[in-house]
């Protein structure tokens, strides 16, 4: 288990020097001037060369390189161009919506597509799995920003229950999880749909193996043959769908921002890539690429946790 | 024989030596999805007897056993009568029969690597039949799970019940299944080809194992196999099914003294087939295999030490003589499928040399002197392909192919020579049976015109009786085409009967070589020694009554 640990550690550290190279090369070192680039074709030469020198482009390439990865290791991201304001802020705040809603989403995705998908499997081609195979092909179709206005009308305009955009913030928990409730639901649907396929999959594969057949062999029912042995083992791809799943929450909830007027980490890029402000499309694209290959660390040590045979290498 | 058992019952509701045998199958009926299966079968079963239902593949053999459980698959519609001490299992609900399995009919299946749950220790898995029906408590439950496991031959100083599957072999599985099916002393325990997927040794020690079981407890025993010599070794009465039906049965002795059935004289008769090999002639060697030596890294036993290495060949050396018929025998992990593959180039060799001719085996043209049949007839063609395209695909070596109206003939007569039609060519491989695509498969590897043949395994998942018409064709092309082989099995009886001089193999090394009836005769390493002795023995139709099997010893 410990030299699993290390394992996993070790590619981690290395995915994460490989993604900063990447980033760093794409954005200063690839063709055009970061400087000019910013401040647009009618830029006056001497602000140019101010930027340049506030941006420490004149530095040697790898001194540049070293001190951006030293920066975002001690949380000094730099600071917003446009903004004039420190980046590490901005992507604090941001988070403080998109971290809970990306959360909220994902277990409401997970209380509804686990129980979905044993259904559908444990009742295999009779009519409860039919309804859930349809359910699931709307709610793939169907566009989460359109469930998104349906929710609004029906909520928030007819029954006045939650609010139909902005956040509240958070000095009223209450008042902060209400402006999250409506657009977590609509992230959840798409993402709930597509993981239910999967658990209702991959826990007919598993119901198919030898073991589940010695479980009954063993006087076990079906369902509870299906409990104890098939649902550990059809865990492994639903946990890999899940890590997938959570990454692209956290920063691909940018039209549901939109739509509620959510002030959340998809927006910040949004705006940071339409205002040339590469400060912080650098930093935030880093923090995003840091989030993903921690999950996948995650969904790794919760592989091992699940599945005995993988602790060994 | 009943009355000198000791029966040890759990909540039998039928009192031991009652009218009713322990289980009654009468005129029982099976379709599937509306297609005849089994046809009014009919047995019984003694507590403390061993019944062997035998036959070959889609007999229904397995499905008898499968409507004994109670776990047929969906769609399975039943007639007739199944009663375990007199009660009726078709009539008795899904609920109820959970009661029944485990607790009055324990079950062990074919493929001990997947029927053991690959996430749960062995303990809980064993534990569990006794949890489910709430027969102990739960710390109770653990022990008797210990002892169930120790009583089987897991010794719990080495293999304790906190292992996970994966690290135990093919046989310590098999004992934890048998330990889970007999955890509760059902008054059954039906046993479905346990040991088809086992090495021979392991096969003898599994086989006496439920041989024990079955003594100490009273138990009646359903065990089914297609192996006539497992058969004769076990069975005190016997049942021969063919096409869903029971064609002959009664006690092993007289069943095979007897053998009334034309079916049952064919399976014997096919089960011990040896074909006849043209005399072997001195001729000069062709395949030089010297010091061979193959090793994969294997896990690293700490964090910072260096990788383990393991050694699949180590030092082997072997001459194949033109025409001559080299057979390499040992169990499953020894090296024989490793060293085949070295020899067709799949694999690099980590020392020693081995050349075809003089010269190594690199190039395509070497490559075509060799080619190989392996044993899956169902996973080693693409199902996409046309049968003339698969068997011409070896042409690839062949520097000026034919093609076109050339080609066509090439794969005509290379289909004619195995007993096929030109007009297979036309059709998908689907559409063959497993023997016609052993068939094909030697068809392929003939195309080319090869100096040497590599069969691994390549009759080992076949009916006896299709088994014998392939060994019956690979003779006969030895005689008609002077073709050397090199044939890799585990079942001695087979290459006894197909091979002129054989190599026995154990972790990685050649132990023993020499002439086949030689070395099968009088053995001289103690490995091969216990190789042979624990090969089961096929009856004699004629002779009659040596086998001792009406007399279990524990």
């Amino acid at each position: 288990m410990i030299a699993h640990l290390a394992k996993r550690l070790g590619i981690l550290a290395a995915s994460l020097a490989v993604a900063s190279m990447v980033i760093f090369v794409v954005v200063e070192i690839a063709p055009g001037d970061p400087a000019s680039y910013m401040l647009g074709m009618n830029a006056q030469p001497d602000t140019v060369a101010a930027l340049r020198a506030e941006l420490g482009l004149d530095q040697p390439k790898l001194q540049r390189y070293l001190s951006w990865v030293a920066g975002m290791a001690t949380g000094e991201f730099g600071t917003s161009y446009t903004y004039r304001a420190p980046v590490a802020q901005m992507v604090a705040e941001r988070l403080q919506v998109s971290l809970p809603l990306a959360l909220m989403a994902l277990l409401l995705a997970m209380a509804i597509a686990l129980p979905a998908g044993i259904l559908a499997a444990a009742r295999r081609g009779r009519a409860a799995d039919a309804g859930v195979i349809a359910a699931t092909q709307i709610g793939i179709a169907v566009p989460n920003f359109w469930f998104a206005m349906l929710l609004v009308l029906l909520f928030a305009l007819k029954l006045r229950w939650l609010p139909a955009g902005g956040f509240a913030g958070w000095d009223d928990p209450l008042a902060g999880l209400k402006s999250l409730a409506l657009p977590a639901i609509a992230l959840a649907l798409p993402q709930a749909a597509i993981l239910a396929r999967i658990m209702r999959s991959a826990l007919i594969e598993t119901l198919g193996e030898d073991y589940i057949r010695t479980a009954r062999a063993k006087g076990l029912t079906r369902a509870q043959a299906l409990r104890k042995h098939g649902l550990r083992n059809a865990l492994i791809p639903v946990l890999t769908i899940m890590g997938l799943q959570f990454s692209f929450l956290l920063a691909g909830a940018i039209i549901i921002e939109q739509v509620f007027y959510l002030p959340g980490l998809g927006r910040l890029i949004f705006q940071a890539i339409t205002q040339r402000d590469l400060i912080v499309v650098e930093s935030v694209v880093m923090l995003l690429v840091f989030a993903v290959i921690l999950v996948t660390f995650l969904t790794d040590i919760a592989y091992a946790a699940v599945d005995p045979r993988l602790r060994r290498r | 024989m009943s009355a000198s058992f000791d029966f040890k019952y759990h909540g039998g509701a039928q009192s031991a030596g009652a009218e009713p045998p322990l289980l009654g199958i009468e005129n029982l009926f099976l379709h599937i999805h509306g297609r005849q299966i089994l046809h009014d079968v009919s047995l019984n079963i003694a507590p403390g007897e061993i019944l062997a239902i035998t036959g070959e593949s889609g007999s229904g053999k397995s499905l008898t056993a499968l409507a004994t459980m109670g776990l047929l698959p969906d769609g399975a519609l039943t007639e007739g009568h199944i009663r375990l001490g007199g009660k009726d299992l078709l009539s008795t609900p899904e609920r109820a029969l959970c009661t029944v399995r485990g607790r009055k009919i324990g079950m062990v299946f074919q493929e001990p690597m997947t029927a053991l749950n690959p996430l749960a220790r062995i303990g809980d898995q064993v534990a569990e039949t006794i949890l489910t029906h709430r027969a102990a408590s739960r710390a109770e439950a653990r022990l008797i799970a210990a002892q169930t496991l120790a009583r089987v031959g897991l010794d719990p100083d080495r293999i304790p019940p906190s292992r996970y599957p994966h690290e135990l072999s093919g046989g310590q599985r098999q004992r934890v299944v048998i330990a889970m099916a007999i955890a509760l002393k059902p008054r059954l325990l039906i046993a479905d080809e346990p040991t088809t997927a086992l090495d021979v040794t392991t096969q003898a020690q599994i086989l006496r194992l439920l041989k024990t079981l079955v003594c100490e407890d009273g138990m009646g025993l359903m065990m089914i196999t297609h192996d006539l010599a497992v058969v004769s070794d076990l069975a005190d009465r016997i049942a021969v099914m063919q096409n869903g039906r029971i064609i002959e049965s009664g006690p092993a002795r007289a069943l095979f003294s007897e053998m009334r059935h034309p079916y049952t004289r064919a399976l014997l008769s096919a089960s011990g087939h040896r074909p006849t090999l043209p005399a072997p002639r001195p001729a000069p060697p062709l395949l030089k295999v010297e010091n061979a030596l193959r090793s994969y890294p294997g896990r690293r036993p700490s964090l910072l030490a260096p990788k383990a290495q393991h050694q699949a060949v180590r030092d082997v050396s072997l001459t194949l003589h033109e025409g001559e018929r080299l057979g390499v025998v040992g169990e499953s992990g020894c090296g024989k499928s490793t060293l085949a593959r070295a020899i067709l180039g799949l694999e690099p060799l980590q020392g020693g040399s081995i050349a075809l001719g003089g010269r190594p085996v690199d190039t395509p043209d070497q490559r075509r002197r060799i080619q190989v049949v392996f044993q899956d007839p169902f996973g080693s063609f693409n199902p996409r392909h046309k049968v003339g395209r698969l068997v011409a695909e070896p042409f690839h070596l062949v520097p000026d192919a034919p093609k076109g109206r050339s080609l066509e003939e090439a794969v005509a007569e290379a289909l004619t020579e195995v007993g096929l039609t030109p007009d297979d060519a036309h059709r998908h491989i689907h559409a063959f049976s497993g023997g016609q695509r052993q068939r094909i498969a030697i068809a392929r590897a003939l195309i080319t015109r090869p100096d040497i043949v590599i069969f691994d395994e390549a009759v080992s998942a076949l009916d006896v009786r299709v088994r014998a018409r392939i060994l019956d064709l690979i003779a006969e092309l030895s005689r008609r085409h002077g073709l050397g082989y090199l044939f890799i099995s585990h079942d001695l009886s087979v290459v006894r009967g197909i091979t002129d001089r054989v190599l026995v193999m154990r972790e990685g090394r050649i132990v023993e070589e020499g002439p086949t009836n030689a070395v099968f005769d009088n053995p001289q390493h103690w490995y091969t020694k216990s190789l042979t002795a624990a090969v089961p023995i096929l009856p004699q139709p004629s002779g009659g009554g040596e086998t001792d099997a009406g007399h279990p010893v524990p």
